[in-house]
This record gives structure tokens, sequence and C-alpha cells, in this order.
């Protein structure tokens, strides 16, 4: 189409056809403004954050704990605490979310029945997260008896993010063609060895990339642990890398960040800059993984 | 015969079936749950104590006085509905725009890279969005306007269209790929620009498709609790300007469940403030599901 436009020019213009192209240049410009005016933030955010984070960035400063009322030091403590909640909510919600996925992709047929269930992954999606909290606090804390725990939050965790998982293995499972499927069916195999042999491993690069996904937001979120299972402070040595238990409170980055720029004064200006750095770096990093694996993946598709 | 192996696979796969079958519904039962739970922990004092009409249409919050606790969300819900307002305002006409420009306007190499940045934009965590708000943007209200806080409505809703825009974006765009190739073919056909294909035929298309994009925007605003708890200024009053301190629904749970005893009526009310807002959610995606339905069966 952007042919017309050069072509126009070999003919005597017209005034509605001059109007025409003037509209169109103008039209293109807004929406193109409008495009860019969305990532400039992207852009801007993350240098400004770097910026003021600077002084404090180093390896120290994700190694070491906070000291002196979380006034210094580093985040070693919420670092590893994210880790742990992201690590445990993966474990529980991957395998449900994989499942579900294959359920409604390779066994339900088209009905009112999928539509609901449908409608049901798009509404726990959309859930806000503190209402995910109040769930997690009414239902395993008090409920269940796990008290405020890492196991506690997580598993609020994992059901926020179950629709992330549902969602990009239905689509992985999607482009799996049904070719491959009948020609397994017809050599005899039942629908679970078709599954588990054919679409199964066909699949697993997008699964993957909707795993990936899944801890991106399972990192940033702070609502939903925040009466779960995160804790203000709590001492753990250095550098050991089991030093959580699962039915212990923890730290957690997102949560620290919350409570040292709001709720601890006098905190020297670049050790939240520092945190949010790492927060968003941590998060962004892992999407762009997400997002390179797709692109690798689409460029070796062989059918 | 079979072979063992095969015989304890045929065994297997009705049980395995089972578990798939569970997992399936999986989502169903975690919706409900989740409705049970949140409304058991407040339905003592729902059905006992609140009074609902003060409850709905009372600007009074005083949850933890002494002598005159009263339990009015209605400035709350007004903060919420300020800010979710602002928001729309800004990131419904960016968004969709945005749409239009990486589904008609752009070479593909420049589309997959939008969509990378907004993909990137969806995944910038709330806290650190709130995190923003509290400092970069508060300095940046204080200067520009002379106001005294720069924790307001306006700053919120600034924060809250970032977040929203990259989901009304990315279902604004499907909604306008759902539009078959034949209406564009036949615009231009008859001589259309781009820009009168977009505005003659793609927009009245899928103008359903936009308006469950919008609404899922909505949702989305509404229900976000960190940056608001961060960026809007912590104060219970009915917002009279951008520039006035609101709290919302969310923000209050966030900010007061810490320090309301377990099973106090306090403690009680702001889980009736979760069940509200569930059911914000719940009817919001269901128009939206309804809406978009609508355009398939056309």
């Amino acid at each position: 189409m952007t042919e017309t436009s050069h072509h126009q020019g070999t003919f005597t213009e017209t005034k509605p056809g001059r109007n025409k192209r003037i509209t169109e240049h103008i039209a293109g410009t807004i929406f193109f403004l409008m495009a860019l005016l969305m990532i400039a933030p992207l852009l801007m955010i993350v240098g400004y954050l770097l910026y003021k984070a600077a002084p404090v960035l180093s390896i120290d400063f994700l190694i070491s704990n906070p000291i002196r009322g979380m006034r210094e030091g580093g985040i070693w403590a919420p670092f590893l605490g994210t880790i742990y909640l992201v690590g445990i909510s993966l474990l529980i919600s991957t395998p449900v979310g994989v499942l579900a996925a294959v359920y409604l992709n390779e066994y339900a047929r088209e009905s009112w029945y999928t539509r609901i269930i449908n409608l049901a992954v798009v509404n726990l999606a959309g859930i806000p997260s503190i209402v995910h909290a109040l769930f997690g606090l009414g239902a395993f804390v008090l409920f269940a008896g796990i008290g405020r725990s890492i196991l506690a939050a997580s598993l609020t965790l994992a059901i926020m993010t179950l629709p992330v998982i549902i969602a990009s293995t239905k689509e992985a499972l999607r482009a799996v063609p049904t070719a491959f499927r009948e020609a397994c069916w017809n050599v005899g195999a039942t629908r679970w060895q078709t599954i588990r042999g054919i679409v199964l491993p066909n699949s697993f690069s997008g699964i993957l990339t909707g795993i990936i996904l899944q801890v991106s937001r399972a990192a940033g979120e702070t609502a939903p642990i925040m009466f779960t299972g995160a804790v203000f402070y709590k001492a753990i040595p250095e550098g050991d890398l089991f030093a959580y238990g699962l039915l212990e409170q923890c730290m957690a980055l997102s949560m620290h960040l919350y409570t040292i720029s709001t709720q601890v004064p006098n905190v020297p200006e670049a050790v939240p800059y520092g945190t949010a750095v790492v927060l968003l770096g941590t998060v962004l990093l892992v999407n762009s993984t997400a997002i390179i694996l797709r692109i690798y993946m689409r460029s070796r598709k062989r059918w | 015969m079979l072979p063992i192996r095969h015989r304890l696979e045929n065994m297997a796969e009705p049980v395995i079936e089972l578990i798939i079958r569970l997992c399936g519904i999986s989502a169903i039962i975690f919706v409900f749950g989740i409705f049970f739970f949140v409304f058991r922990e407040g339905a003592s004092f729902f059905f006992t104590g609140l009074d609902l009409t003060e409850f709905l249409t009372s600007p009074e919050w005083f949850p933890s006085s002494v002598s005159n606790k009263r339990y009015g969300v209605l400035a709350l819900a007004a903060g919420t509905a300020s800010v979710t307002l602002l928001a729309m305002c800004i990131a419904v006409p960016f968004g969709i725009g945005a749409a239009i420009y990486v589904s008609e306007f752009c070479s593909p190499r420049l589309k997959e890279t939008f969509k990378i940045v907004i993909e990137l934009l969806a995944a910038i965590p709330s806290v650190v969005w709130g995190f923003i708000g509290l400092t970069i943007m508060n300095e940046l209200i204080i200067d520009l306007f002379d106001a005294p806080i720069g924790l307001n409505v306006l700053n919120g809703g600034l924060i809250l269209a970032l977040m929203s825009v990259p989901i009304i974006v990315s279902i604004g765009e499907d909604a306008l790929k759902a539009v078959p190739d034949s209406y564009r073919e036949a615009a231009v056909a008859l001589g259309a620009t781009r820009w009168q294909v977009v505005y003659r035929a793609l927009l009245p298309a899928a103008k359903n498709g936009l308006l469950a994009a919008t609404l899922l925007g909505v949702a989305r605003a509404v229900g976000e609790t960190m940056a608001v708890l961060m960026a809007t200024g912590h104060a219970v009053q009915m917002p009279g300007g951008l520039l006035d301190s609101v709290r919302t629904l969310t923000a209050t749970i966030a900010a007061e469940l810490g320090e309301a005893p377990v099973m106090s009526d306090h403690y009680q009310v702001l889980f009736i403030i979760g069940v509200l807002l569930f059911s914000i959610n719940f009817i919001v995606n269901l128009s939206a599901d309804l809406i978009v339905k609508g355009i398939r069966e056309e």
C-alpha cells in the first residue's frame, strides 16, 4: 500500500486527492507518536532508576544482608526469599496449569462447559492481587492452619499465576498440527500416549516460555505475599542457599522495596533505587529470555 | 497376553485422564474457592452487624475510632473511580491509537519491536510502578503544578494509565486482527487510504473488541493495589480535583489489614470490600466475554 502514495505524484493531483494524502500522513504520524509515547516511559524509567541506583549497585549489594534498620547493606535476605517463593509457587502451578491446558486443548470439545472454564481462567487472571491476598490469608494461613509461611505465600502466588501458564500452554499446544495427532492415533496410540509422546515434546519450548513468564509475574507481586508469608525483616546467614524453611516466613524483594520506601525513615536514597533496579532488572531479564526463546523457536519451526 | 508394561499403562490411562480433568476444572474451583474463603471471613459481620446502606453510601470511614466507628466505603470507591477514570481517559485513546498503528500502519519489523516493548512494559511489577510514583512522579508533580504534595489523583491516574495501556494495546490489536482482510481489500479497492480504511471499515467492525479491551483495562486499573497504595497519598476523602490525595478500595485493604485484629469488625469489613472487588472484576470480565462472543457470532 505504500506504493500508492508514490504513484500519485505522477498524476495531476486533484484537491480531494491531496486532502486525502494529507489526512493519511497526519493520521499515520499521530498513531506513530501514540505508539512511541508508550515506549518512551520504559526507556526513561529504566534509565532514571539506573542513574539513581548507581552508587550502591555492585555484587556486594546483592550478596550482603540489610543492616542498621535496613538503611545500609544489601538485599541478600529478600533476594533469596523471592527465589524461594517463585520456585515453590512454580512447582505447584506448573503441573496443574499445563494439565489444565492439556484438558482444554486435547480433551474438551468446544461447548458451554469449556466456555465456562475459559471464562473462569480469564476471571482468575483478573482478580485483584489484594483479593488473592485475602484468599490466601483466609484459606491457607487461617483455615488450613499453615500459618504465615513461605508455603502459604507460594500457594497464593501459584493460584494467582495459574492463568499465565494455562494461556501460554494452550497456545503452544494449539500450534502442534492436528495431523501429528492423527498420525499417532492411527498407529493405535491412546490419547494420553499421543499427548505424552507427540504433543508435549513438540510444544515443549512454548510451554517453557509460559513458565518463564510465570516466574517474572510471581517475582514482582507484592500484595498477595504481604499477609501470607512475607515479613518486614528476618535475619538469615549470608551466602547460605538453604537459609529458609518451608514453614518459616521470609523477606521478599518486592515487599522489601515497599517497606524501605514507605515504612522506614531516613533510608539513603540509593538503597531503594538499587532494590528497584534489581527487582525490575530480574523481571525484565526473565521476560527477555522468554522473548528470545520464542524468536529462536519460531526461526527453527519445522511445520 | 500383553507385556506387563503395556498392561500397567492401560490401567494408568484412566487415572491420568481423571487427573487431567481435575486440573481442567481447577480454574473454576479456584474462582469459587476465592469467593467462598474471602466471603467466609467477612460473613458473620455481613449478616449481623453491617448496615449495607451505610456501607455503600456513606463517605465516612472511621474503622478504628473508639466511640464512633463508621464503615462507609463511598469515599474509597470514589477514590478508585477517580484514578480509574483519569487512567482510562489517557490510556484508552493512546492504547487504541497504538493498537491501530501496530496493526495497520507499521512495517512487520517495527511491529515486532513494538510488541516486545509492550510486553516488557506489561511486565514491570506494580510495586516498582508505585515506587516510581512515590519518587519520580511525586517530584515532577510538585515542581510542575506547584502542589503541596505530589501523591494524588493525577499521580495515581498517570501510573495506572501506563500500567493498563499494554493490556488495551494487546487486546485492541487482537480485535483489529480479527477483522477479515476482505474488509480491508474491499475498502482499498474503492480507493480508500489507510486512514479511511481504519476509520470507515476497521473501527466499526472491531468496535466490540475495542470495547472489551477498554473494559479489561478498567478491571486492571480498579484491581491494582501496590501502585495506588504508594502513589495516591492515603487520604480518605471525596476527591474534588486532580491534585487531591485519595485512597482506593484496594489500598485500604492493603494498608489496614495488618493492623486490624483478626475477626474484629474492622477486619471483616476489609474482607467484605474484597468481596466487592471480586464482584466488580467478575461483572467486568463477564461483560467483556459476552461482548467478544457477540462479535464471533456475527
